[in-house]
């Protein structure tokens, strides 16, 4: 692996942490805040400055610049399955916060939702070779 | 309810960030993560359309999907979002022009079935 490959991936690696745990945590924030009802488009604009759903907003909004950063040298069809962790962590959120169940299903689909990740993130270049730019590692 | 709101955050969410892709891409890569550097990149990256789009298609989707967490639980609304997997694969092979080779069609295909049944 050439030292151009390596930091391309470790970059890559720690932009889609970020990415993930700010999706995750923004997502569990945000319906922790959220009212039962929205009963107008004004509700929706308070219910932001709820300080749980604001906290969520706040993260929501590191992801999406996480992740604009992480398109600026990745691909996109590379970034939706590494990101894709997400769900695991969701799930896991689930059983240890909210004492959840996790069925036999559910292990199943992080499995198969991992060796994507794997297969995706392991064993396939970060970029596509850009017109004129330097080659994919 | 649920099916329109899916649907809108669905056709959203991929639109957004096929523009953020193509977006991202005419600005190139980020190298300095400096406060300075990063605040200069944001202030380009605010008179790109194609970032404007992508903010624009994603404020679209997140509303939807506030609206869809008040009327579904977070295991239900998170994991059915990832119909948008399948979507934004072929799109990122037929608009952004990218190598989609069989490991990362094979990747997309486990994490969407799996996804699936992490929901059900």
């Amino acid at each position: 692996m050439s030292s151009e490959t390596a930091r391309l991936r470790a970059k890559t690696w720690t932009c889609a942490t970020v990415v993930v745990l700010s999706n995750v945590l923004g997502n569990f924030f945000l319906k922790r805040g959220m009212p039962a009802d929205l009963p107008t488009p004004l509700a929706y604009v308070a219910a932001l400055f709820q300080p749980w759903a604001a906290l969520g907003v706040v993260l929501l909004i590191t992801w999406m610049l996480s992740r604009m950063t992480l398109l600026s040298w990745a691909d996109l069809s590379y970034v939706l399955p590494v990101t894709s962790v997400g769900y695991v962590l969701v799930a896991l959120e689930g059983k240890l916060l909210l004492h959840e169940e996790i069925s036999l299903k559910r292990w199943a689909g992080i499995l198969l939702i991992m060796a994507g990740v794997a297969l995706v993130g392991g064993a396939t270049s970060v970029q596509t070779p850009r017109r004129g730019g330097e080659p994919a590692p | 309810m649920k099916l329109p709101l899916l649907a809108i955050i669905v056709a959203a969410t991929a639109a957004g960030e096929v523009l953020a892709a193509m977006g991202m891409r005419r600005h190139g890569e980020i190298r300095d993560f400096r406060p300075g550097a990063l605040g200069r990149a944001a202030s380009l990256l605010t008179r790109n359309r194609f970032v404007i789009g992508y903010v624009a298609a994603m404020a679209v989707s997140f509303f939807a999907f506030m609206r869809l967490l008040t009327i579904s639980n977070l295991s239900y609304a998170v994991p059915v979002t990832a119909v948008t997997y399948a979507l934004e694969t072929v799109m990122a092979k037929y608009v952004l022009k990218e190598h989609v080779n069989w490991l990362r069609w094979a990747g997309a295909g486990l994490v969407i079935c799996g996804v699936t049944l992490v929901s059900l």
